[in-house]
């Protein structure tokens, strides 16, 4: 048959589907929220334990403490999405932000001492982040690594070689440009705040309505459906690798402008709270599910957790222990509210 | 031996399995109705239907993975144990899936032994006893394989070996044999049979099933018939014909579809090949094929017919470019397209509807707007990619109604969707892309009768509507949309049926790979 034959179609049911399920749409949002009431508890409590809580100076302080772990948040976010994990950007967290500062510090604050404009240092900790993803990307989506021994492995080898590459020692006395990230502040509110609250804003609106976000969930959901669709699952899992890796960097970056230096140990065990926060966020591990905005609620709480834990007068050595205490609270709260995280 | 006393007296030697007079339902499906088979010691029990007649449910009937709605099942001449009781059906009962349940990691003696200590052991396990006893079970029987052996390493012959074993020594003597011979060579089918021949010496009964009928008239002594969940007959293997046994499993004359598979009426004229596969050679375990030529033109659909493991899904998967064949080429509208490439493939214009709806046909967590779209995602959005909700619910809602997807609204998530309505998702994210070739691969399969007529539908009007269609099923009903047949047997085309209407038992002959016994 020709296609000039007239078609009879069958005479279709003049209703259309609706386009969303009003229910539906509800229910998706409590999930993504269902931090929000622990917060609130949380920062009720954080006002009893200790009147200074509240003030604009403290919870600048709490935004601050988790901008940082927020871009790392947005990251694995991302990776987690497409049905990967990466340990290692801890490591890249520490030493992109590191190598940048070496290039361009003098030598008597532990610099290389070529004292490079540090623009170009700002350019290698992306470049650092860049190659780092590019070498996990490949190796575990190409080359069928498992990601979780390989990026585990990376991560050991990148805060080792942070480790030894200064022996130990903290590259200080940075340039302005350098630490601006962390150490200004646009209307009051920290500059790595900022950034953070529009990585997360790039990331919900790209992952929303760009196509390559909607390929992401359908990759993270199903990969095999995905790649029958003709989505290219490769690429796009590798390019999701790079840019989280990069995120990872600028999230260091931020960190080493806070404290205007880059230590030895920067990142080492942030990977904990980066998938603690994803996972009480909502984001599956499983891949396909969740939202970076329950991401941030998670962060959000992660970082109220670790400021009133220093504001009261618990010893500092039972922080890690409450920490983890109130995580496992935020799981089973969400499993009892029904989302399928965890 | 005795036989022909049907469901007699208890005087009768005991039964190793007995199926009185069972049904199943699932649903609307009568998958059995009224089906009664007894499997005796040292028999061979041929077991033959057409894929959806009921073979499998009724071994699952045999073997507690489900309980009859009426009629009874008794092994080992007593009535079945309740479902729970797994021991006691092992202790019965094995079937030697296709699939194959060893455990690769431990050896072919753990395997045997698997979760059951041997005689006289503990908690702790005497690895000495436990090999010694492994070995003895091998040699009783006479098969040769070696317990020490780890079981990744065990050919496909050789790891049915060590489940029948299994079974024999948890004290089983039914055995149920799915498609034994599918994956095997043909010494190795002969070693098989020799096993057969012993097992069934030494009191065993077997329940035989398989698509290769000249096997059943080498080691079977009766068939069974089944036919729509019905047993339309049983008896001794040396009094049918393997014409009449045919004409069972094929069914005589209902009125419709009497011998004729109802077809396309006319063949109007046709446009262009768009579809053009060349001396297409593929490695797959899925079944190989080799040196596979085929082309499909605007307007035609071209069914792709063979069993199981015949090739035939292979074809298709090769051509969308999930697997990179060996050798070979595929042009779409006179252009070759790199193999290996879905993107590539689907780009050019290729719809594809795969096999299994849950591996590759939808993301679960999403809605069915998006799973519909999938394919066309670069043409839903704009020029820095972002997608247009309006553009996405535009063409879901036109697939929607085309064809009939019951859903409650578009952001249901597929995976809370009914079979049907999930194939319907999935066969419209490939006509989503408005497609010059579509591929489909069992587009029906598992799906309810309402949902196969919109389906087929579907796929009938993308043809008239000048697509060229490449439809592999092994469901009959499909083939009913095609204006043209190819037959695959083992991985090589070996017929073809070129006008409509086609001989449904020269067909069946020809996709069971007998000579044309009509």
């Amino acid at each position: 048959m020709t296609a000039e034959r007239a078609v009879e179609r069958t005479p279709a049911t003049p209703r259309l589907m609706a386009r969303r399920d009003f229910r539906l749409v509800v229910l998706n949002w409590f999930r993504e929220l269902t931090l929000v009431p622990v917060i609130v508890v949380l920062m009720i409590a954080g006002s009893l334990v200790n009147p200074v809580f509240f003030t604009t100076s403290n919870l600048i302080n709490v935004a601050e403490g988790g901008a940082a772990l927020g871009m790392v948040v947005v990251a694995e976010s991302l990776i987690l999405l497409t049905g990967k994990f990466d340990i290692s950007l801890q490591g890249t967290f520490g030493l992109a932000p590191l190598l940048g500062a070496w290039l361009i510090a003098p030598k008597a604050s532990q610099g290389l001492g070529t004292e490079w404009n540090p623009w170009l240092g700002l350019l290698v900790v992306l470049l650092v982040g860049l190659a780092v993803g590019t070498f996990n990307g490949f190796l575990v989506i190409k080359a069928n690594f498992n990601a979780f021994i390989f990026t585990l492995a990376m991560s050991i080898l990148l805060t080792g070689l942070q480790l030894g590459w200064l022996g130990g020692q903290t590259v200080y006395n940075l340039p302005e440009a350098y630490i601006y990230l962390g150490a200004e502040s646009w209307f009051g509110v920290p500059v790595a705040v900022w950034l953070t609250i529009a990585a997360f804003t790039v990331a919900a609106l790209f992952l929303r309505y760009h196509r390559i976000g909607r390929a992401m969930y359908a990759i993270g959901g199903n990969l095999e459906a995905a790649r029958a669709a003709g989505i290219q699952v490769d690429r796009i899992r590798i390019g999701v690798f790079i840019v989280a890796s990069v995120l990872a960097a600028v999230g260091g970056l931020m960190q080493a402008g806070r404290v205007t230096a880059v230590t030895a140990g920067q990142g080492s065990n942030l990977i904990f709270g980066v998938f603690a926060a994803a996972v009480i966020g909502g984001i599956s591990l499983e891949g396909g599910r969740g939202r970076v905005v329950g991401a941030l609620t998670g962060v959000i709480l992660l970082a109220l957790v670790t400021n009133i834990l220093t504001l009261s007068n618990i010893s500092s050595t039972w922080i890690d222990a409450v920490d983890g205490a109130i995580i496992l609270i935020a799981l089973g709260l969400a499993k009892l509210i029904g989302t399928e995280r965890a | 031996m005795q036989r022909f006393s049907s469901t007699g007296p208890a005087t009768s030697p005991a039964t190793v399995g007995e199926a009185e007079n069972v049904s199943k339902s699932f649903g609307e499906t009568r998958a059995l109705v009224d089906v009664s088979l007894t499997v005796q010691p040292g028999e061979c029990h041929a077991l033959v239907g057409r894929n959806g007649a009921g073979k499998s449910t009724l071994v699952s009937l045999f073997t507690g993975l489900n309980r009859p709605d009426r009629g009874a099942i008794s092994l080992a001449g007593e009535a079945a144990p309740s479902l729970a009781d797994r021991g006691a059906w092992l202790a019965r009962v094995a079937c030697v899936y296709q699939r194959s349940m060893v455990v690769p990691p431990l050896t072919v003696a753990e395997n045997v032994f698997l979760n059951r200590p041997v005689e006289g052991e503990g908690a702790v396990i005497n690895w000495k006893r436990m090999r010694a006893q492994a070995r003895g079970l091998m040699l009783e029987w006479g098969f040769d394989i070696d317990v020490d052996q780890q079981a990744a390493t065990l050919t496909v012959e050789q790891r049915q070996i060590v489940e029948i074993a299994r079974a024999l020594s948890i004290g089983a003597r039914f055995l149920i044999l799915d498609e034994p011979t599918a994956a095997l060579e043909k010494a190795a089918v002969d070693r098989l049979f020799e096993r057969v021949r012993r097992l069934r010496e030494g009191g065993v009964g077997v329940l035989y099933i398989s698509h290769h009928l000249e096997e059943i008239y080498e080691i079977c002594q009766r068939v069974s018939v089944l036919r729509d969940g019905e047993l339309v007959l049983t008896g001794r293997v040396g009094d049918i014909s393997q014409g009449n046994l045919v004409a069972a499993m094929v069914g005589s004359a209902p009125p419709r579809r009497a011998t004729e598979i109802e077809a396309v009426g006319k063949v109007g004229s046709l446009g262009g090949t768009k579809l053009e596969v060349k001396q297409l050679t593929v490695g797959s375990r899925g079944g190989s094929v080799y040196e596979v030529d085929l082309s499909v033109r605007a307007g035609e659909c071209v069914g792709l017919v063979g069993l199981r493991g015949s090739g035939t899904a292979t074809v298709a998967d090769a051509v969308v470019g999930l697997i990179k064949p060996r050798q070979g080429s595929i042009a779409i509208e006179g252009s070759v397209v790199p193999l290996g490439s879905v993107h590539a493939t689907l780009r050019r214009g290729v719809g594809y509807v795969p096999q299994d709806r849950h591996a590759r046909g939808f993301s679960p967590q999403l809605g069915v707007d998006e799973n519909l779209t999938h394919a066309v995602l670069d043409r839903i959005a704009d020029r820095f990619g972002f997608v247009s909700a309006r553009r996405r619910t535009e063409i879901a809602q036109d697939e929607a109604q085309v064809l009939q997807i019951v859903a409650r609204s578009l952001d249901q998530p597929v995976s809370s969707l009914s079979g049907g309505n999930q194939q319907k998702v999935v066969v419209g994210r490939a006509l989503a892309s408005k497609p010059s070739v579509l591929i489909a691969v069992n587009p029906t399969v598992g799906v309810d009768v309402a949902s196969k007529e919109a389906l087929l539908d579907a796929l009938s009007r993308a043809r008239d509507d000048g697509v060229a269609v490449l439809l592999v099923s092994d469901d009959f009903d499909d083939l009913r949309v095609c204006t043209r047949l190819v037959v695959m047997v083992r991985g090589r085309v070996t017929a073809h049926f070129d006008r409509a209407p086609w001989d449904r038992q020269r067909l069946i002959s020809a996709v069971e790979g007998l000579e044309v016994a009509v």
